[in-house]
């Protein structure tokens, strides 16, 4: 039983970085149509950042719990600003590859300076040791991530369905040219969302610093991981993406758990997940059908 | 289960730029001519570059008609087709390291086992279109990645499969000169079936179901039928040209399979021109030799090369070359001397 507990609790709390990526990613597709390859690459900013501040600039990891997600969403909103919204008028797999080549430079720009090698990344301090809720020691440091992880998550849903900002920034992904009827300025709320779902990104990679491999292609993986994570929920689902976030790592978790011994299968059980998703609901399990092209 | 889902832009999803029309436009004796001085440049170019870089790029210009396949003339951008490339390359290996056939077969074997391989993943991904599509495709790919990753006792894992043979009935192919001339018909016969598919009435319903996927269906096309076909035949082709790269490189690392090379196909298709079929060709060329000078001259970072390309040619040169080429010819053609 509590090997059971263990399993799921790792399982939500890798299933917390799947749904802020992908809260992220919902968001930027929500509003802009773009699919934002560069959503790992971000993340391995934001552990990457997080890493050089404490090593080169003594900055501990609160500060950068704050910096980086600031600092790289800055970093989007500029991005969008130069390039990006030049190609939201296309088709959007302009914007994919886009994206994709920006992953390649950021990447290797990171390569060129730190090498690939993995650094480590301590603890923060307070956070290290060990809770225990009864059933086993659940580290501190992850009780954490999982907490702040959901607490995030419900905070972008409380904003979104409950504030003015949230309501037109629902209004304009939407329906765009009817908000804009209301007299709402759609355009102007494009490039702080942009900027916003790279923070969340950013955010991740911080939390990931102390808790994984710090390296230049650590967001790579996971971004297609993440992919087929909102193909199962649904991109044009917010909510959707984040259930399936969190319902992935559990998946993943026990797989790994109680399918070791058919490694094959339970390091590919996103995907197979994901094809039965797509024999059985295309549209993703909260996404919604369109009319049939 | 038939719905086919779109993103809301896919309804006014602007054509790919096509240089298809142009193409078929200019007058016989330009396209004779073109036809000539491809050849020419074809059974020439071992001896202007480096012959295994000569052989590099005949199997990336299959690879890229393969992607420009889909991408350009059936509108599906697949973000996955290293699975097939990969796939092939290591049946090639394994059935030319085991069986010991001669090269050609293990290739057609690979290439084969490609096709297979694209009909369940096809089969899938036609479900959904555009962006979704990409990121499916993505998806299965890193798949069959992670599979090679862990069945090492048929791949080698990490290690890569080592020592593929070049048998052909005991002919001396070691020399990357003459495996060049050797590979050149099967180069020539793939390329030369991609063009048939595209000016066949298949290619024109694919054609139909990329501008007008609705009215394809209302005019009783079976349009996931279409797409599934066209999905298999091009993974057929991608897996003609991984298997002659794993003969080529006398080896298969799992790199054939990673998300980077299914990204540089489709790099490769729009920087030579989306939907133009020769572009991808020329694209071919243009990087693998880009990537070979950057190599050689010692710089690590490619990717911030290659990564640069694609910014550039995303924002700037959308048309690519052979589509910018071609619409210039027919202003020229235009205009009254």
């Amino acid at each position: 039983m509590s090997g059971f507990a263990q399993n799921t609790f790792n399982g939500l709390v890798s299933g917390a970085f799947y749904a802020l990526l992908a809260l992220g990613l919902a968001v930027i597709f929500g509003m802009l149509r773009v699919v934002n390859f560069a959503h790992g690459a971000f993340y391995m900013l934001g552990a990457f950042g997080a890493y050089v501040l404490l090593t080169e600039a003594g900055v501990p990891f609160w500060a950068a719990l704050v910096i980086m997600p600031v600092g790289l969403g800055l970093l989007g909103m500029a991005l969008e600003r130069a390039v990006i919204h030049r190609l939201t008028k296309l088709d959007p797999l302009y914007n994919f590859l886009l994206t994709f080549g920006l992953t390649l430079i950021l990447q290797d720009l990171v390569k060129l300076r730190y090498g690939v090698q993995s650094s480590p990344y301590a603890t923060p301090s307070g956070l290290s040791g060990t809770v225990n809720f009864g059933l086993f020691d659940f580290p501190t440091y992850r009780v954490f991530i999982l907490g702040f992880a959901v607490l995030l998550c419900v905070a972008v849903w409380w904003v979104l369905t409950r504030t003015r900002i949230g309501m037109v920034v629902r209004a304009s992904t939407e329906r765009p040219d009817l908000t804009r009827a209301f007299g709402i300025d759609v355009g102007r709320w494009v490039t702080p969302v942009f900027g916003f779902g790279i923070g969340l990104a950013g955010l991740a990679g911080v939390l990931a610093a102390p808790m994984r491999a710090v390296n230049p292609l650590m967001g790579a993986d996971l971004i297609i991981v993440v992919f087929a994570v909102v193909v199962i929920g649904g991109l044009g689902s917010i909510f959707g993406s984040v259930a399936a976030g969190f319902g992935i790592g559990l998946v993943q978790a026990w797989g790994e758990a109680y399918l070791s011994h058919f490694p094959i299968v339970s390091q590919t059980i996103v995907f197979i997940v994901m094809a039965g998703v797509l024999l059985w609901r295309p549209a993703g399990l909260f996404g919604r059908e369109e009319a049939p092209a | 289960m038939t719905s086919t889902v779109d993103t809301p832009a896919d309804a006014s999803r602007p054509a790919p730029p096509s240089g298809l029309v142009a193409v078929a436009r200019a007058p016989g004796w330009v396209r004779y001519a073109l036809l000539a001085v491809g050849l020419a440049v074809a059974a020439w170019l071992p001896n202007g570059l480096y012959p295994a870089v000569a052989v590099d790029i005949l199997c990336w210009a299959l690879f890229a008609v393969a992607v420009d396949l889909l991408l350009g003339f059936t509108g599906l951008m697949s973000f996955g087709h290293a699975a097939f490339w990969g796939t092939s390359a290591y049946v090639t290996g394994l059935v030319a390291i085991h069986a010991g056939l001669p090269f050609p077969l293990a290739v057609l074997a690979g290439a084969l086992a490609a096709a297979v391989l694209a009909v369940p993943i096809g089969y899938l991904a036609v479900k959904r279109t555009g962006i979704y599509f990409a990121m499916v495709t993505l998806a299965f790919a890193q798949m069959v990645y992670y599979v090679a990753n862990e069945w090492r006792s048929v791949t080698q894992g990490e290690n890569g499969l080592q020592g593929v043979p070049r048998e052909f009935f005991g002919a001396d192919l070691t020399d990357d000169y003459y495996f060049y001339y050797a590979i050149l018909p099967i180069v020539l016969l793939g390329l030369a079936a991609a063009w048939r598919i595209v000016h066949s009435p298949f290619g024109r319903v694919l054609v139909g179901i990329r501008d007008n996927p609705a009215r394809a269906r209302a005019l009783g096309y079976p349009v996931h039928r279409y797409k599934l076909t066209a999905f298999v035949l091009s993974g057929f082709i991608a897996g003609l040209g991984g298997g002659l790269f794993a003969v080529g490189h006398r080896f298969v690392s799992l790199d054939v399979l990673h998300w980077t090379t299914s990204g540089k196909a489709v790099i490769v298709v729009v920087l030579g021109g989306i939907g133009t079929l020769w572009g991808g060709v020329l694209g071919a060329a243009i990087v693998v030799r880009l990537e070979d000078w950057l190599s050689f001259s010692g710089f690590e970072a490619i990717g911030l090369v290659t990564g640069g390309i694609f910014v550039l040619v995303v924002v700037l040169f959308r048309r690519g070359i052979w589509g910018s080429a071609a619409t210039l010819a027919q202003r020229l053609a235009a205009r009254r001397w």
